[in-house]
C-alpha cells in the first residue's frame, strides 16, 4: 500500500517538479537540464508579452476577487437568514456551481454575453456610441460568478460556526444591526472573507478555460503560455510555470493559514 | 397570582404569553419586580423560565399581553433600546476585543458619544468592581471560565442597567468557584443596587442568593416567594416536589384545628398538619413532609401515631444520613437523620422495622396544582 500511494504522488508531483528543475536549466530544450542558470527567469521577466499577459492577469483577478468577495459576503449572509426549502435550493445551486467543469461555465457563459450584447448592442450605440465586446469586462464578470461560489462556501461555513449569542450580545449592549455588523459580524468574518479572497484570486489567476471563451482579444498568462506552446516549449514557459505556481502555492497557504488563525480562539 | 411588593416596581409581565409555533412557552405570566431586588425564575429545562428572561431582554417579542419596564411599555422596542443588560449563559465575550474593549463595548454604543477617558475610566471602575484591575489588555481566550464570568459581568454593569439578566450563568464552572461566585455576585448586587433577575434550574442557588423566587412549570408560574415561603409553604405537589425533598402521602381530613387539620393517613393513622387554606372535613387531599421534619426511634412515643415501617437504605451523607423506608399502606418514606441523633438507634440496620415519629404540626396539606 504504502509502495502504492508513493508511486500515485511521484507520478503526479515528478512532472511538476521536472518543471521546476528544468526551469533553471542553462540549455535551450525545455526537456533536458544542461547547467544551471536563472537565465529564463530574467528572460521572461524582460519579455513584453510575458509582462503585458501578467499585468493583465492580476487586474482580472484582483478586481474578481475583490468583487467575489463582497458579493459572496452578502450572499452568505442573506443565506443564513433563510429557511427550509428554498435554503437547501440555494446551497445545491451554489455547490453545482463549483462542480460544473469549467468548460460548461466558458461556453454558458460566451453564449449568454454573446446574446446580452446583440440584444443590448444596437440601442447602446444609438444612444451612447459605444458598444458592449468581450474583453477584460466579461473576464472579471465570468470569473466573479464562478469564485463567487468559493467565496459563499467559506464564509457560510463561518457564519454556521458564529455563536448568535454574540449577536444579541452586542444587540443587548447597545448596538443596532448596523452597528453590530460593523463591530462584530463582519471582524469575525474577516478571516473567511479573506480566504475567500486568496481562493478567489488563485483561481481567476490560474483559470485557463474559461479565459479562452470570454477573454475576446485579451491575453491573460495562461493563454499566453498555451499559445506559446504551439510554437515550441523552451525552458521559458518552465520558468513562467514555475513562478505562477509559486504565487499560487503561497497564496493558498496563506488562505489556510488565515482560516485555521481566525478559527482558534475560543473554540 | 399577583404579588404586591413593598417597594417601587422595575418590571412588570401583565398576562404575557408567548408561543413558538404550537408551543405554550410562556402562559399569561403575571409578575411584578421590585427595585433592588434578586429574583430568581426557578425551574427545569422548558418551563419558560429562559423564555420570560429573553422577552425582558428584548430577544423574544411577547405573543400576547405586555412587559413594562419603569412604567414604560417596552413589548415592541428591540433589545439595543432597553435600559437592561444581560450575562449570558456561556458569556458571549466578543473573540476579536480585549478585556477592556469588551467591557467598554456598550459605553461606545452611546449616543452622544462619551469621552475616551470617561469610557476608560469606568472600565478600570468596572473590572476593579469584577476583581480584574490588571487583566484589561488581555485576550479573552486567554482567561479561565471564571475570569471570563467576570468579564462579562463586567461589561454589563459599566452600563449601569437598571435590571440586570442572569442566564444560568454559574452553569458552566465546577462546584467551588460556582459557590464563590455566588457570594460574590450577591456582595455585588446589596452593593450596587440594581436589580438582578437570574435564570436558574439549580435550587441551591436559588435559595441561598434570592430575595423571592419565582417558581416554573410548563410555561406557567407555580408559585411565587421567598426561599423559605417556597420551602415551608409549597403552594402544590409540584412546587413541593422542586424544592427540596418531600414525602407527599394522601389522606382525608377529620376536622380543622385552627390553621391545622387533624388527617387520616392511608394506614388509618392520624396526624396534626398545617392547614394553609381551609379545607372541609372528608375531602381528600395531598400531604407534605420533609425527610427532616419526621424522627425515627426503635420504640413508640406516647401522644403520637405509632407509624411501623422496615428500613430498606441507609445512605451516610456526611452530617446527615438519609434513611429509606417502606410501609405496606404508605409506600415509600425518606427521613433525614442528623449524625447526632442517629446514637438514639443502636444496631438499627437495614431490614430491621422502626417506628417513625410524627411530630404534631410538621407537615402541610398542598393546594391543587
Amino acid at each position: 500500500m504504502r509502495i502504492y500511494a508513493l508511486a500515485v504522488y511521484v507520478f503526479l508531483y515528478l512532472p511538476i517538479g521536472i518543471i521546476a528543475l528544468f526551469s533553471f536549466s542553462a540549455g535551450r530544450s525545455a526537456s533536458q537540464m544542461q547547467g544551471f542558470s536563472t537565465g529564463w527567469y530574467a528572460k521572461a521577466l524582460s519579455n513584453p508579452f510575458v509582462t503585458d499577459a501578467l499585468k493583465t492577469s492580476a487586474t482580472v483577478a484582483l478586481i474578481s476577487a475583490i468583487l467575489a468577495s463582497i458579493f459572496g459576503t452578502m450572499a452568505a449572509l442573506a443565506l443564513s437568514g433563510m429557511k427550509g426549502r428554498i435554503r437547501v435550493l440555494f446551497d445545491a445551486l451554489i455547490y453545482i456551481a463549483v462542480m460544473i467543469p469549467g468548460i460548461v461555465i466558458g461556453i454558458a457563459t460566451l453564449i449568454a454575453l454573446v446574446t446580452v450584447f446583440d440584444a443590448v448592442n444596437p440601442s447602446l450605440e444609438a444612444v451612447t456610441g459605444w458598444r458592449l465586446s468581450m474583453g477584460r469586462g466579461s473576464l472579471i464578470a465570468a470569473h466573479v460568478l464562478f469564485t463567487m461560489s468559493l467565496v459563499i462556501i467559506i464564509v457560510r461555513a463561518r457564519i454556521e460556526g458564529m455563536d448568535r449569542a454574540l449577536i444579541e450580545a452586542s444587540n443587548d449592549l447597545g448596538a443596532g444591526p448596523v452597528a453590530t455588523f460593523w463591530q462584530v459580524t463582519l471582524p469575525m468574518l474577516a478571516p473567511a472573507i479573506l480566504a475567500g479572497f486568496l481562493l478567489s484570486f488563485t483561481f481567476s489567476f490560474d483559470d485557463f478555460i474559461i479565459a479562452f471563451f470570454v477573454a475576446g482579444s485579451e491575453t491573460t498568462l495562461p493563454i499566453y503560455i498555451f499559445s506559446s506552446i504551439r510554437r515550441g516549449v523552451t525552458p521559458e514557459i518552465n520558468a513562467i510555470g514555475t513562478m505562477v505556481m509559486g504565487v499560487s502555492l503561497a497564496l493558498l497557504v496563506i488562505a489556510q493559514l488565515t482560516l485555521r488563525r481566525g478559527k482558534a480562539p475560543g473554540q | 397570582m399577583a404579588y404586591a411588593t413593598q417597594g417601587e416596581t422595575i418590571a412588570e409581565f401583565v398576562n404575557t404569553t408567548k408561543r413558538f409555533g404550537r408551543v405554550l412557552a410562556a402562559d399569561r405570566l403575571n409578575l411584578k419586580i421590585g427595585k433592588g431586588e434578586f429574583l430568581s425564575f426557578l425551574g427545569p429545562s422548558g418551563c419558560g423560565k429562559t423564555t420570560a428572561l429573553r422577552m425582558l431582554a428584548g430577544f423574544e417579542a411577547p405573543t400576547e399581553g405586555r412587559i413594562l419596564i419603569d412604567g414604560q411599555e417596552v413589548g415592541a422596542e428591540p433589545a439595543y433600546r432597553r435600559p437592561v443588560n444581560m450575562v449570558f449563559q456561556h458569556y458571549a465575550l466578543f473573540p476579536h476585543m480585549t478585556v477592556a474593549e469588551n467591557v467598554g463595548y456598550g459605553l461606545r454604543q452611546r449616543r452622544p458619544r462619551l469621552a475616551k477617558e470617561d469610557i476608560a475610566a469606568r472600565v478600570t471602575r468596572a473590572l476593579d468592581t469584577v476583581r480584574l484591575g490588571d487583566f484589561g489588555p488581555r485576550r479573552i481566550w486567554e482567561m479561565s471560565g471564571g475570569q471570563q464570568q467576570r468579564v462579562a459581568l463586567a461589561r454589563a454593569i459599566v452600563n449601569e442597567p437598571k435590571i440586570l439578566l442572569l442566564d444560568e450563568p454559574m452553569a458552566a464552572l465546577d462546584a467551588k468557584l460556582r459557590g464563590e461566585m455566588q457570594t460574590e455576585l450577591l456582595s455585588l448586587q446589596r452593593k450596587l443596587g440594581i436589580t438582578f433577575i437570574l435564570v436558574t434550574h439549580d435550587q441551591q442557588e436559588a435559595l441561598s442568593m434570592s430575595d423571592r423566587i419565582c417558581l416554573m412549570g410548563k410555561g406557567r408560574i407555580a408559585q411565587i416567594g421567598t426561599p423559605r415561603e417556597l420551602y415551608d409553604r409549597p403552594a402544590n405537589r409540584y412546587v413541593a416536589d422542586f424544592v427540596g425533598r418531600a414525602n407527599i402521602l394522601t389522606g382525608t381530613v377529620i376536622r380543622n384545628i385552627g390553621e391545622h387539620a387533624l388527617v387520616r393517613l392511608a394506614s388509618n393513622h392520624d396526624v396534626v398538619v398545617e392547614a394553609p387554606h381551609p379545607v372541609s372535613p372528608g375531602a381528600k387531599v395531598d400531604l407534605a413532609i420533609r425527610p427532616e421534619a419526621l424522627r425515627l426511634a426503635t420504640a413508640p412515643q406516647p401522644g403520637l401515631p405509632d407509624i411501623v415501617a422496615k428500613l430498606c437504605r441507609m445512605t451516610f451523607l456526611g452530617e446527615h444520613v438519609e434513611y429509606l423506608l417502606s410501609h405496606p399502606a404508605l409506600g415509600q418514606l425518606q427521613v433525614m437523620v442528623p449524625r447526632q441523633a442517629e446514637r438514639a438507634l443502636p444496631g438499627v440496620d437495614t431490614g430491621h422495622e422502626v417506628h417513625i415519629l410524627w411530630d404534631q404540626g410538621n407537615g402541610l396539606i398542598l393546594g391543587q396544582d
